[in-house]
């Protein structure tokens, strides 16, 4: 393992973050409270509790997850697409790497913002409401096997991109649509049972009901079959990525 | 000398069934500066990028220190560092940054004492802490170098170092070329330059259509196709040579007023005071002369020419 160059890619990757950090800090905490005072104050005051959780504490674990997908995505796809667009790819491709390592210090770097985001917006989260988290570490697990795998996708976005309009579109045009469907503020009991049913084939479904699980107890799905599916699409990812570096589809001719 | 780089039949073909490689071998020698020239779109580039492993090769091998480039990349590379053709860089970063970053990707471990001597001896020291949007585009160009060097390579490639660069940073690049070679670096450089090639190379290889047409050592291709022809320009035009000035194996010009002398400028004696002597004798007045050496470009653009016929 070249754990100097893990080191050197995480750390450039890094210092991107830390040029801009209050802008990474400023734009959760803004943004976070935003969805409190509009859905949390405004819209939850006129809803019940969910199942003996009030809909601002409701909502929190998928807020976090709404986050943590989105930016995980963009940090990975924008980390590895902008080498492409400068051209500086070459030095990544010439280099005494394997696809293993740039991996590693590339989704790692975008896994890591994005966490401390996640982390950001639930400390965030508890200034608005009362939260309690009964499964500590199922939470710390599954917010970071969240990071990992949507940075893993993004990672993938970002060499398939071959402009800036196509690494929104899978942000915007996907992920958007399945995590609003999927549970970040309602419970799928809430559906109408064909819905319910619809809603299973959602993945972000199974992602938020395990890590609200991880909050309240509370899940839609087994949380068995929550991590399973995680687990599962990270599999997916990591083949995939294995074979673009074994092909070199659309990286290298 | 010892072979630090060699090529065996290498070739890369493209799914549209363009040939960019067509078989190419050479050896490089350790310390050696060779100078690649070719005319856009000849191969130099897809060549430098399937030894450094931008470009997966169709068939051939390559070895960078006796390791094969796909068999055991990460011991080739580490030896080998690349200087792109076109200003590749993060314009955000600070110029020491990005240097240590290529230490690292390379697998050294970090040594600032090292970036240090690489950014002096390429006059970027100061600049260290700018973000690279900040400095000129020669600036770039030996930031692009010093990345190269950051992890001590034994052999560099340099793509097109002086493509739209001024004359004086031209010199400046020369001149670090110069250095790197006296520090034991093997480099190989792809131009269409023929002066520069002339000017640094120790040998020339000349590229066209995927094909390595010929590669020599430079003064040895200077002296073997260097040519040098002197014009006598007469006053009054003549039909024939005169006999007198047989031994001098001259051409006629087709308007009978110029005779032609080729001679070698390596030879101990040229035989233009004899054959000005001579010429006198005949009777024959001069009305000028002028001397003509064919230059590289020239012995290049023959060869190329000769096999694009």
């Amino acid at each position: 393992m070249n754990w100097a160059a893990i080191a050197a890619i995480y750390r450039f990757e890094m210092a991107r973050f830390f040029r801009t950090l209050a802008q990474s800090f400023i734009s959760p905490v803004l943004s976070t409270s935003l969805y409190f005072v509009v859905f949390g104050t405004a819209i939850g005051s006129r809803i019940q509790e969910i199942e003996g959780v009030s809909y601002g504490a409701f909502i929190v674990p998928g807020l976090i997850m709404l986050s943590v997908v989105m930016l995980s995505i963009s940090n990975a796809s924008f980390g590895i697409y902008f080498p492409k667009f400068l051209g500086t790819v070459y030095e990544l491709l010439s280099a005494p790497v394997n696809f293993i390592e740039i991996v590693i210090g590339y989704v790692g770097a975008a896994a890591t913002k994005a966490l401390f985001v996640g982390l950001v917006i639930l400390v965030t989260a508890s200034f608005f409401v009362d939260l309690r988290i009964e499964h500590p570490f199922a939470m710390a697990a599954f917010l970071v096997l969240t990071c990992l795998s949507f940075s893993l996708l993004g990672f993938i976005v970002g060499i398939w991109a071959s402009n800036f309009e196509q690494m929104s579109l899978v942000p915007q045009l996907v992920v958007t649509p399945l995590i609003f469907l999927g549970g970040t503020f309602y419970s799928i009991s809430m559906l109408p049972p064909v819905w319910q049913t619809v809603t299973l084939f959602n993945p972000v479904v199974y992602l938020i009901s395990g890590f609200r699980w991880s909050f309240y107890g509370l899940a839609d799905v087994p949380v068995g079959l929550s991590l399973l599916a995680i687990a599962g699409f990270t599999g997916l990812c990591l083949a995939v990525i294995w074979w673009i570096f074994r092909t070199g589809w659309r990286i290298r001719s | 000398m010892t072979t630090i780089l060699s090529i065996r039949d290498l070739r890369k073909s493209y799914a549209d069934g363009f040939e960019a490689l067509k078989g190419v071998s050479l050896d490089i020698r350790e310390g050696e500066i060779l100078a690649l020239l070719g005319p856009n779109g000849a191969g130099k580039t897809t060549l430098i990028s399937t030894i450094c492993g931008i470009t997966t090769p169709t068939s051939g091998s390559v070895t960078v220190g006796g390791h094969d480039i796909q068999e055991e990349f990460r011991a080739a590379r580490q030896m080998i560092g690349l200087v792109p053709q076109e200003i590749a860089l993060e314009p955000f970063e600070k110029v020491m940054n990005t240097v240590r970053f290529s230490r690292g990707l390379f697998g050294k471990r970090a040594n600032d004492g090292r970036i240090e001597e690489v950014l002096r001896k390429l006059s970027l020291w100061d600049k260290r802490r700018n973000a690279i949007k900040e400095l000129s585009g020669g600036m770039k160009r030996r930031v692009l170098i010093a990345k190269a060097l950051a992890h001590d390579p034994r052999v560099l490639f340099l793509d097109e170092p002086t493509a739209g660069v001024d004359v004086e940073l031209r010199k400046d690049m020369w001149e670090i070329v110069a250095e790197l070679k006296a520090a034991g670096v093997t480099i190989i450089l792809t131009t269409h330059y023929i002066e520069e090639a002339e000017a640094i190379a120790d040998r020339i290889g000349v590229i066209n259509k995927g094909e390595l047409l010929l590669v020599e050592d430079k003064a040895k291709l200077m002296a073997r196709m260097g040519r040098k022809q002197l014009d006598v320009l007469l006053t009054r035009p003549i039909s024939t040579i005169p006999a007198s000035l047989a031994r001098h194996n001259l051409l006629l010009g087709a308007a009978g007023d110029v005779l032609i002398y080729t001679y070698d400028t390596h030879a101990d004696r040229t035989g233009i005071t004899t054959l000005l002597n001579d010429v006198a004798e005949a009777g024959l007045v001069l009305r000028d002369v002028v001397t003509r050496q064919s230059s590289l470009e020239e012995i290049f653009v023959t060869l190329v020419k000769g096999e694009t016929q």
